[in-house]
């Protein structure tokens, strides 16, 4: 039973097509990988299925329920669906804890206290519930990354995308964001990682996505996609993968 | 006694002079062997002998003017710029206007404030069905930034109680006249605020949006606080700006400062009383200037950092 469905969507900058009609079937607790060079449209789907940017054609489902389109409700969607930046974006006037409250104070309709009770129980889940009174800047990148995941996560969404967690990361912090990305998968989030982690990917997702030119080219479980790609530039850009050293 | 004052005029800059060549020389050789450090301890050296120059020299100049006092407070220069028995003689009533100029201040900038910060929101309101509100705002601000002060504050001041402008034609000169000054110093702010604004990055509001706040939200918790607080300085530069053209507002009869000193330096026929005036104005925007200076040098040490 699928739970977040693509339909043909479409994105296009004026005539740069970005998106080429991409269809993508999710079930609930399930973890996709997209993968894929610079510009293929990793970015740009998750941003079109947050409604960060709107999309030209097709249709996007939650639960059966069509979340794309002009009449879409965006609060109560990016309410179902988190999304964490590549840069993280923590508002770097706030404190970790503010960063965290804000929006289920503002949106959820929580009170200060319950928020903050449920801030520093997600903050001891990563380790860091001493740095609540820290400002973003005092932090190191990896555990900026690991906050803005639980802000994301504070608002107890149905579908948390990822949107190059790591990539800004230097490569020793890596390690400290994929944890929690592994705990999310284990406990049954369901997730859409656009990534460059192609180890992470291979041992977590339950499905990778190939994307090329703004078309899921090839799709299929990790293991056959990996060590058996069926398309010609699956190949080409794993090979490349492979020699860059990233797998 | 010329002669000495001349000579300890002279003097002092001989000390003064070798301590900037010092300073240049030093800072040059030690950029060529160690690329862009300072040489700190040299230019220790080199403040003490400017500052040793510079105390010279002011001691000079003190020397000078106690020597030859008799000849320059008798000059006419001086006789007719800085009469003492004028200034003193003037002082209350110019005190009393200047009253009216700091109040006139306050009032403005307050009112500037939130009216700036209502045109900027206007002038960056979203969509298709913003624009005709983003028109009226471009408008408003193209044409009181185009129009002088003077003539913004007599068309209002004067023009609003003759067009029976509701509210506004029935107040005091002093709100008349405080409602202009907003109306000059709104459209400036304006812009301050906007570019505050389109200063922070589109991922901050991408980022509360992703998050389910809207738009107004977005902006009111993520991206005005930052915004404001970049744009601190700018503002109070306008600031300056606004307390010294509270003078402006004695066209439309209101007695403040200017026409205070004026009516006094007419009966006299002698500015001294107006001097005293910008001394009391000097005494309010200096330091607003030092502190502007003071807060956009953090800012830009702060960015190189």
């Amino acid at each position: 039973m699928s739970f977040l469905e693509l339909d043909a969507v479409t994105k296009c900058y004026g005539h740069k097509v970005v998106l080429d009609a991409v269809d993508l079937s999710i079930g609930e607790h399930q973890v996709v990988c997209l993968i894929g060079a610079s510009g293929s449209g990793k970015s740009t789907m998750l941003r079109c299925i947050n409604g960060l940017e709107r999309i030209q054609g097709g249709e996007i489902r939650i639960d059966g329920q069509v979340v794309s389109g002009r009449w879409t409700d965006l609060e109560q969607l990016r309410q179902r669906v988190g999304i964490v930046f590549q840069s993280y974006n923590l508002f770097p006037h706030m404190t970790v804890e503010r960063n965290i409250t804000l929006a289920p104070v503002k949106i959820r309709g929580l009170s200060r206290a319950a928020a903050r009770a449920r801030a520093m129980e997600l903050l001891e889940r990563i380790g860091l519930a001493e740095r609540a009174a820290a400002y973003p800047d005092q932090l190191s990148g990896g555990q900026q990354q690991r906050i803005a995941i639980v802000r994301a996560l504070a608002m107890e969404p149905q579908v948390l995308l990822l949107d190059e967690v790591t990539a800004a990361l230097d490569p020793e912090l890596v390690a400290e964001v994929l944890a929690i990305i592994r705990e999310l998968a284990d406990n049954g989030m369901t997730m859409l990682l656009a990534t460059h982690e192609m180890s992470f990917a291979r041992e977590c997702a339950d499905l990778v996505c190939f994307l090329d030119a703004g078309r899921i080219l090839e799709q299929g479980p990790p293991h056959q996609l990996f060590s058996d790609p069926r398309e010609e530039r699956t190949k080409t850009f794993l090979h490349r993968v492979i020699e860059g050293g990233r797998m | 006694m010329l002669a000495l004052g001349a000579a300890s005029l002279a003097v002092p800059l001989v000390p003064g002079l070798a301590a900037i060549g010092l300073v240049d020389g030093a800072r040059r050789r030690v950029r060529g062997s160690h690329g862009q450090r300072t040489g700190d301890g040299l230019i220790d050296v080199g403040r003490v002998l400017a500052f040793l120059g510079l105390a010279g020299w002011s001691l000079g100049l003190i020397i000078l003017v106690v020597a030859r006092r008799e000849e320059i407070g008798g000059s006419l220069f001086f006789q007719t710029y800085l009469r003492w028995r004028f200034l003193k003689e003037s002082f209350p009533s110019v005190r009393r206007g200047f009253w009216v100029n700091v109040k006139l201040m306050v009032a403005a900038e307050v009112m500037v404030l939130v009216w700036g910060l209502v045109v900027a929101l206007l002038r960056l309101a979203p969509g298709a069905a913003g624009a005709p509100v983003r028109w009226l705002a471009v408008a408003y601000i193209d044409i009181f930034r185009g129009l002088p002060a003077l003539l913004t504050i007599y068309l209002v001041g004067f023009g609003a109680p003759i067009a029976g402008v509701p509210w506004l034609g029935s107040q005091s000169l002093f709100v008349r006249g405080a409602v202009a000054i907003t109306l000059v110093y709104g459209a400036y702010v304006a812009e301050v605020y906007r570019s505050g604004i389109e200063s922070i990055h589109p991922s901050q509001a991408a980022a509360a949006r992703s998050l389910g706040l809207s738009g107004p939200q977005a902006m009111r918790h993520v991206v005005l606080p930052q915004a404001i607080r970049r744009v601190v300085p700018p503002l109070l530069n306008d600031f300056i700006g606004l307390q010294k053209d509270t003078a402006l507002v004695n066209v439309i009869g209101l007695v403040e400062g200017f026409r205070s000193a004026a009516t006094y330096a007419g009966t006299r026929f002698n500015p001294s009383s107006i001097v005293g005036l910008g001394l009391c104005f000097i005494a309010v925007t200096v330091p607003l200037t030092r502190l502007t200076d003071w807060l956009l040098a953090r800012d830009a040490a702060r960015s190189r950092a």
